[in-house]
């Protein structure tokens, strides 16, 4: 089956996942070798491991003009999966930081060996190019992710939320299996490139493709949380982790977005019009009813998790204008949105650290205590606002753009009036943040080095994609152009 | 190459606020002489491509234009005209005389003026932006620090719900202004947002007739037309004093110079379509906003009105479409901003002393503070549209404009010079003269040298054009004679 499986061109496609492997296992080993004070130091490992590994991959793992499909059909090395590897790369590296001084987890190999491996499926979830590759991606995204949500074993809480995502993620991954086995059962073959051509020329009727398509959907919109799959998010958001929640909400949602939009517009290009429709739906119930809901929250973790619903829901938006700036403008979108999320959940992981609750109410005073974190909050919060000059407004600009381009002047008046909405909570919590006191006003505020650093490079980072756009759409655009073509 | 004179005044404001967000927050001295330095760079920078722009050559000067995402024809796209060449002077006067009157602000001034300063490179940027997509770009940078800072300085009574007001209200106008600009975006063609390029883009008569209100009422939000006004009182009076100059003073110009900008200058047989309802709308805000500041008791909300009532003299200007309308448009969007800024001023000024702005209980205070009473006295009268006065050059021209083509509606709108006169005049009679209540006898001051040099300022400018238009008048005709080439030679 490894036809040609040992050119060289097929282990460098793969050197984000190898070093992901060869990183894994390093933290595993240094787990058993150092003494259990000393064990500060594997954050550190797993981050610039991972800061390591973006760098070579960037360097030498670059895919081709023309995409190309390796290891029997099972991957496709092109840069829709190039860049979402970088992003998942990223992202593990900055939550890697963020879970470092977070008690009962960042000091302990497991963690970061979870995550890595999470990060591994995810990485592979963005290239499979085949049914059975991606369903075992999935599963090995999900698998890690269900024990690192319920990692706090002595918090009641924690463990909820692993319990229910792991019953919420069997469910629908049980659905999306039966969609995948009448796929297969319909066209006789279980790659994706293949199963397009099946269906053309299969002559099946309508109902029977969307039908399955349908089943598929169910799997995506669990791992983007898009409503009505949205229900684990905030409860399993709150009990998580902190940094847990941040990497589920920004590089899990993106690696769902990488293979909805591989999968629909690879498969399905025949009936784009029809499931365009259906996205199109999917949507609209996901920005509003996240945006919505959002504003009833005390929680800080919770809010952001329904602004994460909400988001995806802008998201979708680019995927339903089936078109090279649709899905650029969502993977720019996706970049951006990746950058700022980790940034505010990376902010409330050090303000519960210190302040010891995550209510919103527990904000009061924040600018008093420590301005610098209250900016970053501004900078975050604003963000995912869609507020010049940083990344959310660009990209919020990019998706209703390529929805008015494709006519659908519609759906980019609701984007906006949800823009509205969020701006209200987010502003709510700015509220809080300055303009409210509380008796710790003059308290020190510890900040310590792996956020700072977290923090700086996020912040950075939003305020460039933000005003220098241009690099970050090409890319985007390029990835895009992957699966267009 | 010549001196990027333009970004350097767009980029002064946000410089200055990083400079000062690194300087620790106990040594509030040195925050304020950063921004007090910072300001009058851009004051005088302003000035300086104010009066060094070459009327008779007229159009675009001081262009800049970089790439910026050029696969969607996005450009960083600078210069200056007839038209925005006073605003952009505006906001560099009311940048100076905001922070010499903020000196006192006592409570985080680092934060206070570092949000101030990124307002203020918003508005710049607006004025100065020949690229759609720049535009909207520093508009929403000019609206969300605005939530902060009234949020944060303003009136402890209503400053909350007054932010979260005027931010929504002015998010929400943008982003309806946005679509329309994304459809003009796509119905052109030309795959640029360069609104030179789209001048000439030739929209069909139905698309304009479609989009012109989106763009239109979407930035007059902005501007306070009626019935979107709402924000604006409530805003200017919970915001903080230099907030509040900033605001009324420039902010609504912002809205009102957008939808003049995108809204009749791109789509100008939309504008003709739909401009001779949209001036009965003015006049609502004219002579309703007028008679609501008459009713107020509170100092700060008559001035929040007549604001209301003198942007609607802004919008009836730009629905006649005629010359000498669209001139006096142009001079009453610098003259009121002058005039409003200095309005505001003394507002604060009295209620830092006073400690309220109820207008019967205050009294007298011509004779603690002389120099306030004086120059208010000035801001009255142009506000009323005496000659010799900036308001005159501005509301004149105005109300010829009107008067030869809906002759009915400048008799209506005349009757709120009559009631303004009204207002000016009590605030003069109850507030400044009079005898000074006894409450107030011994800890009522007069204000510091700093203030007396903002409001001289104000005034002095409010003077010279009256006196002089030939400062303003000839550099504003020559952008009028662009917008009417645009409009097919009304």
């Amino acid at each position: 089956m490894f036809n040609g499986g040992f050119d060289p061109v097929n282990i460098l496609a793969i050197l984000p996942e190898i070093s992901l492997l060869v990183l894994g296992l390093l933290v595993l080993g240094l787990d058993l070798v150092l003494p259990e004070e000393r064990r500060g130091i594997l954050g550190w490992v797993t981050s610039s491991g991972l800061v390591l590994a973006l760098g070579i991959s960037l360097a030498a793992a670059r895919p081709g003009e023309e995409a190309a499909i390796i290891w029997g059909g099972m991957l496709r090395h092109d840069w829709l999966g190039f860049t979402f590897k970088m992003v998942f790369l990223f992202a593990a590296a900055i939550t890697a930081l963020f879970s470092m001084d977070f008690v009962q987890a960042g000091h302990r190999g497991e963690f970061y060996l979870l995550m890595l491996a999470s990060t591994l499926g995810m990485s592979l979830m963005a290239s499979a190019a085949d049914l059975i590759m991606l369903y075992l991606a999935i599963e090995t995204t999900s698998i890690p992710l269900y024990i690192l949500a319920g990692f706090l074993i002595r918090d009641d809480k924690s463990t909820e939320s692993g319990f229910k995502y792991f019953l919420f993620g069997a469910l629908t991954s049980t659905v999306m299996l039966y969609g995948f086995s009448l796929l297969y059962g319909f066209t006789g073959s279980t790659n994706l490139y293949a199963l397009a051509q099946g269906f053309q020329t299969g002559g099946l009727p309508i109902t029977v493709v969307l039908g399955s398509l349908l089943l598929v959907l169910v799997g995506f919109g669990f791992k983007v949380s898009a409503v009505p799959f949205h229900f684990w998010a905030p409860d399993v958001y709150e009990g998580a982790p902190t940094p847990v929640a941040g990497f589920l909400s920004t590089a899990s949602k993106a690696a769902g977005f990488a293979v909805l939009a591989r999968v629909m517009i690879a498969v399905f290009p025949n009936i784009a019009t029809e499931w365009g429709a259906i996205v199109a739906a999917l949507a609209t119930a996901t920005m509003t009813i996240g945006n919505v809901v959002a504003l009833t929250q005390r929680n800080i973790k919770r809010l952001l998790a329904y602004s994460s619903i909400a988001h995806a829901g802008y998201a979708l938006i680019g995927i339903v204008a089936v078109s090279n700036l649709g899905v650029a403008s969502t993977v720019f979108y996706l970049i951006a949105y990746v950058v700022t999320n980790l940034m505010a959940f990376g902010i409330v992981t050090v303000y519960g650290r210190v302040s010891g609750s995550d209510e919103i109410s527990a904000y009061a005073g924040m600018s008093r205590r420590s301005p610098w974190l209250a900016l970053a909050l501004m900078i975050a919060l604003l963000s995912l606002a869609g507020m010049p000059p940083f990344g959310g407004f660009v990209v919020k600009f990019a998706v209703f753009a390529a929805a008015v381009q494709a006519g659908m002047i519609w759906l980019a008046i609701v984007g906006v009036l949800n823009a509205i909405v969020g701006l209200y909570y987010y502003l709510i919590i700015l509220k809080y943040v300055y303009l409210y006191r509380s008796e710790d006003d003059d308290k020190p505020f510890p900040v310590t080095r792996p956020y700072a650093i977290g923090l700086t490079t996020l912040s950075l980072l939003i305020i460039l994609i933000g005003t220098v756009f241009a690099p970050w759409f090409s890319a985007a655009s390029t990835a895009a152009m992957a699966i267009l073509r | 190459m010549q001196f990027p004179i333009l970004s350097v005044i767009v980029f002064i404001p946000i410089v200055t606020a990083v400079i000062i967000l690194f300087i620790p927050g106990e040594r509030k001295n040195e925050v304020r002489v950063t921004a007090l330095a910072g300001a009058t760079l851009a004051m005088l920078l302003s000035a300086w491509a104010y009066f060094s722009y070459d009327i008779p050559a007229s159009g675009y000067q001081f262009l800049e234009k970089y790439d910026w995402l050029p696969s969607l024809g996005i450009s960083y796209q600078v210069g200056i005209d007839g038209m925005n060449a006073p605003l952009v002077l505006l906001t560099g006067i009311v940048m100076f005389t905001g922070v010499l009157i903020s000196w006192g602000i006592d409570d985080r001034p680092r934060e206070f003026f570092t949000f101030l300063f990124i307002l203020a490179t918003g508005v710049f940027g607006v004025f100065v932006a020949l690229d759609l997509f720049m535009l909207f770009f520093f508009y929403e940078i000019a609206v969300f620090p605005m939530y902060l800072l009234i949020a944060i300085c303003g009136w402890k009574e209503t400053r909350e719900y007054a932010a979260m007001k005027l931010t929504l209200y002015l998010f929400i106008g943008s982003v309806v202004s946005l679509v329309g600009a994304l459809a003009m975006y796509f119905a052109s063609g030309l795959g640029t947002f360069d609104m030179l390029a789209l001048e000439g883009a030739g929209f069909s008569e139905d698309f304009q007739r479609l989009w012109f209100p989106f763009v239109f009422f979407g930035f007059a939000v902005l501007g306070g037309i009626f019935p979107f006004h709402n924000w604006s009182p409530d805003g200017h009076v919970a915001a903080p004093t230099a907030v509040s100059m900033f605001h009324a003073g420039v902010l609504m110009k912002l809205g009102a110079f957008a939808a003049l900008r995108v809204g009749i200058m791109l789509m100008p047989e939309g504008a003709k379509f739909h401009l001779p309802w949209i001036i009965l709308l003015s006049l609502v805000n004219v002579v309703y906003g007028a008679y609501i500041a008459m009713v107020q008791t509170d100092f700060k909300y008559v001035i929040g009105f007549s604001s209301v009532s003198h942007m609607g003299l802004v919008a009836m200007g730009f629905a006649t479409l005629s010359r000498s309308g669209l001139l006096g448009a142009g001079v009453q969007m610098f003259s009121h901003g002058v005039m409003t800024a200095l309005f505001f001023a003394v507002v604060g000024m009295v209620y830092d002393q006073a400690h309220t702005r109820e207008i019967p209980r205050l009294g007298g205070f011509r004779k603690v503070m002389p120099v306030v009473a004086i120059a208010f006295i000035i801001g009255g009268l142009t506000s009323m549209g005496m000659p010799g006065f900036s308001g005159f050059i501005a509301e004149f021209p105005i109300f010829m404009g009107v008067w030869s083509s809906h002759p009915w509606i400048a008799i209506v709108a005349a009757i709120s010079i009559v009631i303004t006169a009204s207002y000016i005049m009590r605030i003069v009679g109850r507030v400044f003269y009079g005898d000074l209540p006894e409450e107030f006898e011994h800890h009522v001051r007069d204000v510091t040298t700093l203030d007396k040099l903002a409001l001289v300022l104000l005034s002095g400018i409010l003077i010279v054009v009256g006196v002089y238009p030939s400062v303003m008048v000839p550099l504003v005709e020559s952008g009028v004679d662009k917008i009417l080439a645009l409009l097919g030679g009304v």
